[in-house]
């Protein structure tokens, strides 16, 4: 597949430091004014076995990864193995001459005459400067950033291991994968869905995070932590993730907006504190960073199986949101959003991520804080004494008092409850509470995010998509264009409430409908048939755990 | 000036005669001596006879999940350290259900006080063993008698170097509301194990029984020395101490977060410019 992109691969084993030139790069390339996808792949070892890191760059918005690679930067001969054979025509593996492997497409570089093997990072960032026609300067600040400059003697070393590189390569032959320059590269964040999430909760006005640590999740508690001082954030990793839910519903009880993050099974048990959440009408906002199941599954792969399971945890009927983002700057919005709603609609709200977009670094353009206020837990003075933490109201949702803050008592309740919160077994009041509770839903279904149709009206074939393969799908439907039928996209950043008069012109109006999942059953497609009646009857599912690619929907359409 | 009736008077769903009712008569004496607000007060409780009891009184409640309730204190402790936070669930709640939360809860030794009924038995759901139930106790879940050994809170905690360990009985309410009175004002976690009988579903662990082994440590025992502590801790049988077992000065978990220095979570406001520098830090 010809394209303006060039696709970069680090590939190694765990412990080589391959993530480091993955970052060192990525960082270089955001600097330079590029756009960047990267997919990380990684086992779940600490040493050993094989992981790679990808940046895919070019000079406009780049969406999705690809499966060719023009730059195969190899740590050890195993990558060279794996990965040789999507090489393009025109491309190159750069090796560390102690691998003894040569040949036309390689460039063997001796970096133990750059300087001590700790530097050879540092020092295969410098080699890929002139190769892709990076600034020196960009690279040397990148490196002072990424190691401190409190050690002088070592930021002289990395400096010494990064020119090596550059001069050494400088001697070679003009490369063919020099990057058109971005003159005046504009500021752009470097930015990966985790990180985006936690930034969303900032500006959201998280004040308490709990969890337990769980691939691909972890990521989000660490960033909380790292900021938890200066932004006035508690962060507690918890015993296990039924404490997690709790400590964050009690948190929030008291009135500080909280978070959970966590894979599919931690979700698992953290299933009857979402009960929890609804029936004392508590908010909390649960991330949900899938990963192939059942079980343990590939702890370090990706999926998109736990829609359903999301959408159906917690015992009992009550009202929720459930987001899916697909690009970094959605991960930011659609976290704030699911505050919001937590605290308008006093319930559970939902983000459903996976290991792919968790671990993607993209290029984003700064957000406008300054016009994204925090949410802030509503405090309505009491209308009746003694106060009714669940006066049944018109719209189902009842003014909410904190306990501690004023003279009036708080009563939250499990079990089922009266309008004062205390425990009933009224069998006339219990219905009546039920009714309450799902009304809310009405409100929370008032503000459903609509899914996002790009293309052309009455399309051959409408691609249906959630979560973090929108750019692959939106990818694959531009080249499938140029073949000469016209082909949509729907994405749905909201996969729960569905509001089928949102969409269903979009399915009937289609010449073909497919659905594009992460899964093997079709989750977004079963739902979409039982909210909208609409039966999308072909599907494109990758359930290897790796990310759709805009290759991989197109060999299966194809078919 | 805070009085007994400031409490409430509830009609419970308590059997006549039940332990619970001699607790909460010592809850009400301890609230009112240490003269706390109904408001300023958070009672959370998990499933379970005794767990009813905070519906009973006029304070704040979550009344949560069976076995959950450390987990919710702590949460709603960090979010507010000026509530002033109890605990108050039966012993399958605290010692079994919820075991790795009462370990957990004594690691970091959060400024809350855990009242555990502790009945040796399962009453709300009609008789089954409970952790603490002695081993060969008969019931219809058990009925070749129970099959493990019991827990031992008070060993546990004190093996754990919790903050203030102390035990009662219901038969007792002045010394038990005299323990409460010392853990709520103890800064740290404070659990209080105080023996009761359940008139419906225990008929071994009677009030009798109790009366018969429980004993005041004796005068001249020194709760800050954990190795006559430990002793004192595994004695249960013919013997039952009661008093407070063990006492010690660990830091608070509360403590460890430099933010919480700044005053309560709720309510504060959103640092714009630190997030604005965080946001930067990305570029």
């Amino acid at each position: 597949m010809k394209d303006a992109t060039l696709n970069i691969l680090v590939g190694g084993e765990a412990g080589q430091g391959l993530v480091t030139v993955g970052q060192l790069l990525a960082k270089c390339l955001v600097r330079s004014g590029y756009f960047i996808v990267v997919t990380q792949s990684y086992q779940s070892r600490i040493r050993g076995g094989h992981n790679t890191y990808a940046i895919r760059v070019g000079v406009d918005e780049v969406v999705a990864p690809t499966e060719s690679v023009e730059l195969l930067i190899a740590l050890d001969t195993d990558t060279v193995t794996l990965h040789q054979h999507d090489l393009s025509p025109d491309g190159l593996i750069v090796v560390d001459t102690a691998l003894g492997m040569d040949g036309e497409h390689f460039l063997s570089v001796p970096y133990n005459e750059f300087g001590k093997e700790r530097f050879a990072n540092v020092a295969a960032l410098g080699v890929l400067c002139p190769l892709l026609g990076l600034d020196e300067g960009v690279a040397a600040e990148t490196v002072d950033d990424f190691f401190g400059k409190k050690d002088k003697g070592l930021a002289a070393e990395n400096k010494r291991a990064l020119k090596a590189g550059v001069n050494w390569t400088a001697t070679k032959k003009k490369s063919k994968l020099r990057l058109l320059e971005v003159p005046n590269p504009p500021q752009r964040l470097m930015m990966n869905g985790n990180e985006a999430i936690a930034l969303g909760a900032l500006s959201a006005g998280v004040r308490f995070f709990s969890f337990y640590p769980m691939t691909p999740s972890t990521s989000i508690g660490l960033n909380l932590a790292a900021n938890a001082g200066k932004m006035g954030v508690v962060v507690e990793q918890a015993e296990d993730e039924i404490a997690a839910i709790n400590m964050a519903i009690g948190a929030s009880f008291a009135g500080a907006p909280s978070m959970v993050a966590t894979s599919g099974g931690g979700f698992a048990l953290m299933v009857e504190g979402v009960s929890l959440a609804a029936m004392t009408e508590t908010p909390v906002v649960v991330v949900v960073a899938q990963r192939p199941g059942p079980a343990t599954g590939l702890p370090t792969r990706t999926a998109q199986a736990d829609l359903e399971f999301v959408l159906h945890a917690g015992h009992g009927e009550f009202p929720r949101a459930i987001f899916s983002p697909g690009t970094i700057e959605q991960c930011f919005h659609l976290t704030r959003k699911a505050f919001e709603l937590a605290e308008r609609y006093q319930g559970p709200m939902f983000v459903l991520t996976d290991q792919f977009l968790a671990d993607s670094y993209r290029a984003v353009a700064p957000f406008e804080l300054e016009c994204l206020p925090p949410v802030k837990p509503a405090q309505k003075p009491a209308e009746t004494s003694p106060y009714q933490r669940y006066a049944i109201t018109e719209t189902g949702i009842s003014p909410r008092l904190l306990p501690g803050l004023t003279k009036q008592l708080v009563v939250a309740d499990s079990d089922e409850h009266t309008e004062d919160g205390h425990l009933t077994e009224d069998l006339v009041i219990s219905p009546r509470m039920v009714e309450k509770r799902l009304r809310k839903g009405a409100g929370v279904r008032s503000e459903v995010i609509a899914p996002d149709f790009e293309g052309e009206a009455k399309p051959d074939l409408l691609l249906v998509s959630w979560g973090s393969s929108k750019g692959a799908v939106t990818e694959a439907a531009s080249h499938m264009e140029s073949g000469g039928k016209t082909v949509a996209t729907l994405h749905f950043s909201q996969v729960w409430p569905l509001m089928p008069e949102q969409f269903i012109g979009y399915l009937e109006s289609a010449r073909e409908v497919v659905s594009v999942e992460g899964n093997a059953l079709g989750q977004l497609a079963r739902l979409i048939r039982r909210e909208a009646g609409f039966d999308i009857r072909r599907k494109v599912l990758r359930y290897d755990g790796l990310p759709l690619t805009p290759e991989s929907i197109m060999r299966e359409l194809s078919r | 000036m805070v009085t007994v009736d400031d409490f409430g008077n509830y009609e419970t769903a308590w059997c006549p005669g039940c332990g619970n009712f001699a607790i909460q008569q010592a809850v009400k004496q301890a609230l009112v001596a240490l003269q706390l607000e109904p408001s300023e007060l958070l009672f959370v409780s998990g499933i379970g006879q005794a767990a009813k009891a905070p519906h009973y009184l006029n304070v704040n409640v979550f009344n949560g999940l069976h076995g959950r309730s450390l987990p919710v204190a702590t949460g709603a402790k960090l979010a507010n350290p000026n509530l002033t936070v109890i605990v108050e669930s039966g012993d399958g709640c605290n010692y079994g259900e919820g075991g790795n939360h009462l370990l957990a809860a004594m690691r970091r030794n959060i400024d809350i006080t855990l009242l555990v009924h502790n009945n040796q038995v399962y009453g709300l759901t009609k008789g089954q063993a409970s952790p603490t139930s002695a081993e060969g106790f008969v019931t219809k879940a058990q009925p070749e008698g129970v099959p493990s050994a019991p827990f031992n809170p008070v060993e546990v905690a004190v093996a754990m170097g919790a903050g203030f360990v102390a035990r009662s009985f219901a038969g007792m309410t002045e010394h038990l509301s005299e323990l409460i009175q010392q853990g709520v004002t103890h800064r740290g976690f404070a659990l209080i194990d105080a023996l009761q009988p359940c008139v419906s579903f225990n008929k071994v662990n009677t009030l009798a029984w109790y009366k018969k082994r429980c004993s005041p440590v004796p005068p001249g025992y020194d709760p800050a020395d954990w190795e006559a502590a430990m002793k004192v801790a595994r004695t249960w049988g013919d013997e039952i101490p009661i008093g407070v077992i063990y006492r010690s000065d660990r830091v608070p978990f509360e403590d460890h977060f430099s933010t919480l220095g700044g005053g309560p979570l709720v309510g504060r406001e959103t640092d714009r410019e630190g997030l604005k520098k965080i946001m930067h830090g990305y570029t």
